[in-house]
């Protein structure tokens, strides 16, 4: 097997995930579904660090994990403080934006 | 010598500058001043001309270039002048009779309290018309030209607070600005044919251009003279313009403003030379305003509009000369000066008159007023045998030669030009007696005004009498002058060059033909309105008299044809823009706005919507740059 | 370490087949997860389809060489932030199930549409990139993946890392402020308790949810004598939130169809009008 499957096995996964993000419309799902476009990201990279032979790969990998906690961590919060003042974590209930 | 030529323009422009920038504090001294200045500008132009005078024939042409006014490649223009023996002739005329219609001003102008800027534009008229005949280019001719156009405008709506003045000054610059028209039209023509604008170079280079575009500029030419001369079918301003002070119709008449035309033509004579159909139009043009302005003279009462149609007729004589080529050019300038002469002395003469008679133009009013008024009637005597060419006086000589003239073009041609010239000859006897009558001789028929002011004719101030007495001697004696030993002929001859036809006729026969034309004209005016009293109402009179009472319905035809004209050709012009090009433009507005409407429905403000939008946009991006490296 | 390194070297020569086959099992069941993640219709069973397709990815980080972000996919991923999520669903309420109806017009076909095509441009770049050749990580993992990777974060990435760190607790501070909310009213004494207690409407102590009734979940409103819901019985949060689940007529219904199963087990196929009036009568 080559191992460029599992890069077709990421973009898979991602455009799931991005294809989730434009469906749902509860804002945890919908962030459960970013979350899994970083994981695809992540596998492409370490998929990539094993293809160049560096380890490279695996450290943005890390960090792309880092900054993934943090983001979970504030758009959690969001979600939260947004289902405070709405009731509800529907995104389209914040549709705002409209005129 | 030569650095004095501008001298003449910048007296007097000098002078314009003085008085309209002044303020008040010039009032007491402001006509002393434009007076002295304009007539600084006339001893000036005497010593030029005495200096001419000394040299020969053939040298006596003077050019000063002052600066470069556009120097660009390729396009040269100079302000440069030239002062030969035509320029000359002018500028001795204009600021000669100029000087003296100051002269008359200060004491015409005496009550108007705007006198200072009166003769601040009477200056800038005399620069205007010295540099448009110092020019030695047509394009610093053209700013001299537009220059006479702005200050006739200004001086003839000098009273600008009678709606008819101020409608009369409108309506002399609008016609003018149709002559401009062809002035322009003509300065860019010779641009394109002959690469330059001076006067030297385009008219050497007539010889190697083709006869279709001279035909173009000398038409165009033409146009611009019948603009400023007043000639068919521009003609209309002219009596409109007496709405001004006399002084300005006797300058406008007699020196500036309607010689322009003349001059043009005569500078441009080898262009219209070798263009011998522009020469026609030319002749025909002066044929057919000889005839207008000498009828519209006819029907007349009011003694101001009567000399203008005078003037109109006598104009169209000088027309008719020029268009005759070599053999014309010097009588034209010739009756030219001698009808500045005779003109100025009879405009200031009824400006005299008026003065007098409160301001009254009606002639239907006025009557033996010879006993009240001599000097003024002895001048105007004078001037009025000059303009109907009583023999050994100017008029004489100068419209005789003319006739001479119309009739050695030769052919039918000749004999029409010939016959037209001898018939406006006797209207002019016949206009000119009857103008003489109604004023001079015959009952008072003044009335009290409906204020019960009635006239007290009086002889006007000396101011006002001794330019008189000095016009009437030019009306006098300038056609002997001129004509005896042809020494007018001689000096123009080397500028305007000079062929003697070959009359059909004798000249002796000519004269005689004149002679019997006069005692006729003259003699029907004395049966009509010298042998019996003059109704104080005018008439109601023939068909052809009420018409030419309304100038020969020229107004009506303009009306009609140009105004109705001009107003159904906007009104369709407006529809078009109502309907194709604010149509396009709005239909462009309103499909934007359809579309945009459109478009807006995909702001629906839910963030997923524009979240799809962009993941399309990514995949496009995708797309894109698969195919950049497929390719 | 060996075995690391072992496995290391087979992997710098290609894949197993024992990889193979654990690359097809488990990515197929890591696909179907990420599925499950997008259409479950409550949030919990995304979490968790999600916290499974995690685990595989960890899975395939080890058989990539990446040993130690395997490990911390497991204990950071699938241990804290899922943990973190199921909190979160728990706070904003378990019950609350999507309806997959969509509401905005098109947006479900675009949607698909859109991924579809990104999805086949995406793996048309894949395959259009020549990854012919396998480098492996038998070099890179030589002194060991962990030891490997603290070389390359301490000195090359140093300035990352430390960024991410002001990051990371940049983040926390954030959380801590956008979910912190301050006291709007003055906190009750033990007095104004005690009083409100003994002086205030309810006397003896709140009726327990799930009294007279078929469920015992702190949701579900215990029944009054009469079959209404006593929203007294429910928990002051779930009051406010309307999340109570009214049961009542739920029960009433399942009972009607317990009888009805019951009679027809004992063939009692004609009821009397008058027994069936008596327990229309008796449900109410």
């Amino acid at each position: 097997m080559n191992p460029v499957n599992y890069l077709y096995l990421a973009a898979l996964l991602f455009t799931i995930g991005a294809t989730g993000v434009l469906i749902r419309r509860n804002a945890i799902v919908v962030f459960m579904c970013v979350e899994l476009m970083l994981n695809a990201c992540n596998l492409a990279f370490v998929t990539f660090s094993r293809m160049h032979g560096n380890l490279d790969g695996q450290v943005i990998a890390f960090f792309t994990m880092v900054v993934a906690a943090a983001e979970v961590v504030v758009g959690l919060a969001i979600i939260v403080s947004l289902f405070r003042s709405r009731h509800s974590a529907s995104v389209d209930d914040a549709s705002l934006m409209k005129l | 010598m030569e650095n004095l030529i501008a001298l003449l323009v910048a007296a007097p422009l000098l002078g314009a500058v003085v008085l309209l920038c002044g303020g008040r504090r010039l009032d007491a001294v402001g006509h002393w001043i434009g007076t002295a200045l304009a007539a600084c500008s006339f001893v000036i132009g005497v010593v030029l001309f005495v200096d001419m005078l000394g040299k020969d024939a053939e040298h006596r042409a003077l050019m000063q270039h002052l600066f470069s006014w556009i120097p660009v490649e390729g396009f040269q223009a100079d302000v440069a002048f030239q002062l030969d023996q035509l320029s000359m002739t002018f500028v001795l005329l204009i600021s000669g009779v100029g000087s003296l219609i100051h002269v008359y001003s200060i004491g015409y102008m005496e009550h108007d309290e705007r006198r200072r800027r009166f003769f601040g534009y009477l200056n800038l008229f005399l620069a205007a018309m010295l540099m448009l005949v110092l020019a030695d280019n047509y394009l610093l001719l053209y700013v001299g030209w537009e220059g006479v156009g702005l200050a006739s405008y200004l001086l003839i709506g000098f009273w600008q607070h009678k709606p008819s003045a101020a409608t009369a000054a409108k309506k002399a610059f609008l016609v003018n600005r149709v002559g401009d028209m062809g002035l322009s039209i003509a300065i860019m023509l010779m641009f394109t044919t002959f690469g330059t604008f001076a006067f030297g170079p385009v008219l050497e280079a007539t010889g190697e251009t083709s006869e279709g575009k001279l035909t173009a500029i000398a038409l165009m030419l033409l146009l611009a003279a019948c603009g400023k001369s007043a000639q068919v079918p521009l003609q209309s301003w002219l009596g409109d313009a007496m709405e001004g002070p006399t002084p300005v119709s006797a300058l406008i008449h007699a020196a500036t403003m309607v010689t322009a035309g003349v001059y043009l033509i005569v500078r441009s004579g080898e262009i219209f030379n070798a263009a011998p159909d522009a020469q026609l139009v030319v002749t025909v043009v002066g044929a057919v305003t000889l005839l207008f302005g000498a009828i519209v003279g006819c029907a007349k009462d009011d003694i101001k509009k009567a000399l203008a149609g005078s003037t109109m007729s006598q104009i169209g004589y000088m027309i008719l000369a020029a268009g005759l080529g070599p053999i014309g050019y010097v009588f034209a300038i010739m009756h030219l000066v001698t009808h500045g002469f005779f003109k100025a002395g009879l405009f200031l003469g009824a400006g005299s008159v008026m003065h007098g008679m409160n301001d009254e133009v009606d002639m239907r009013k006025y009557g033996g007023l010879r006993t009240y008024m001599p000097v003024t009637f002895v001048t105007f005597g004078l001037g009025y045998l000059a303009i109907i060419g009583f023999p050994g006086l100017s008029g004489f000589f100068s419209k005789d030669k003319i006739i001479e003239a119309a009739f050695a073009k030769g052919g039918t041609e000749g004999w029409i030009l010939g016959g037209v010239a001898l018939l406006g000859a006797a209207i002019t006897a016949y206009y000119m007696t009857r103008v003489m009558l109604m004023t001079f001789f015959g009952e008072k028929r003044w009335q009290p005004d409906e204020n019960g002011n009635e006239p007290h004719p009086h002889e006007s101030p000396r101011s006002m009498t001794i330019p008189m007495i000095v016009l009437a001697f030019g009306s006098v004696f300038a056609g002997g002058i001129f004509a005896i030993g042809d020494r007018f002929l001689h000096w123009l001859e080397p500028v305007t060059e000079h062929a003697h036809g070959h009359p059909p006729v004798s000249a002796l026969t000519v004269t005689l033909a004149t002679m019997v034309v006069l005692v006729i004209g003259a003699g029907t005016a004395y049966v009509q309105y010298g042998r019996r009293p003059m109704p104080v109402v005018a008439p109601r009179g023939s068909l052809l008299t009420r018409a030419a009472r309304r100038d020969l319905l020229q107004d009506d035809f303009n009306h009609v044809v140009l105004v109705r004209g001009g107003e159904h050709l906007t009104r369709s012009l407006v529809y078009v823009d109502h309907t194709l090009v604010d149509g396009v433009v709005n239909g462009t507005a309103a499909s934007m706005g359809g579309l945009s409407g459109r478009l807006r429905k995909l702001q629906n403000g839910y963030a997923r919507s524009y979240a799809v939008s962009m993941f399309g946009g990514v995949a496009i991006l995708i797309a894109a740059t698969l195919l950049m490296r497929a390719v | 370490m060996s075995a690391q390194l072992a496995a290391a070297a087979t992997l710098s020569a290609g894949t197993s087949t024992g990889e193979a086959f654990q690359f097809w099992v488990l990515g197929t069941v890591a696909v179907a997860g990420a599925l499950c993640t997008v259409f479950m219709r409550r949030a919990v069973h995304s979490a968790l389809c999600l916290a499974g397709t995690m685990i595989i990815l960890a899975v395939f980080y080890l058989a990539n060489g990446a040993y130690f972000l395997g490990v911390v996919q497991i204990v950071v991923y699938t241990g804290a932030i899922m943990m973190l999520f199921l909190f979160v669903v728990m706070l904003v309420g378990v019950t609350a199930a999507d309806s997959l109806k969509e509401t905005i017009k098109g947006q479900r076909w675009l949607a698909l549409l859109c991924g579809l095509g990104f999805g086949i441009l995406l793996a048309a770049g894949v395959g259009n990139a020549s990854l012919k050749e396998f480098t492996g990580l038998g070099q890179a993992n030589a002194n060991g993946n962990v030891e490997g990777l603290a070389a390359l974060i301490f000195t090359k990435y140093v300035f990352a890392f430390e960024i991410t760190g002001a990051l990371l607790i940049t983040a926390a501070v954030g959380a801590m402020v956008l979910t912190h909310r301050e006291r709007t009213e003055r906190a009750k004494t033990q007095r104004e308790m005690s009083e409100e207690r003994v002086r205030g409407k309810h006397l003896p102590p709140l009726p327990a949810p799930g009294v007279y009734a078929r469920h015992n979940a702190v949701d579900v409103a215990g029944l009054l004598p009469d079959g209404t819901p006593a929203e007294l019985s429910v928990m002051q949060t779930l009051r406010q939130r309307g999340q109570i689940r009214d049961v009542s007529a739920e029960a009433i219904s399942d009972l009607k169809a317990l009888e009805q199963r019951a009679e027809d087990r004992l063939e009692r196929t004609n009821s009397g009008p008058g027994k069936g009036s008596n327990r229309g009568e008796a449900s109410k």
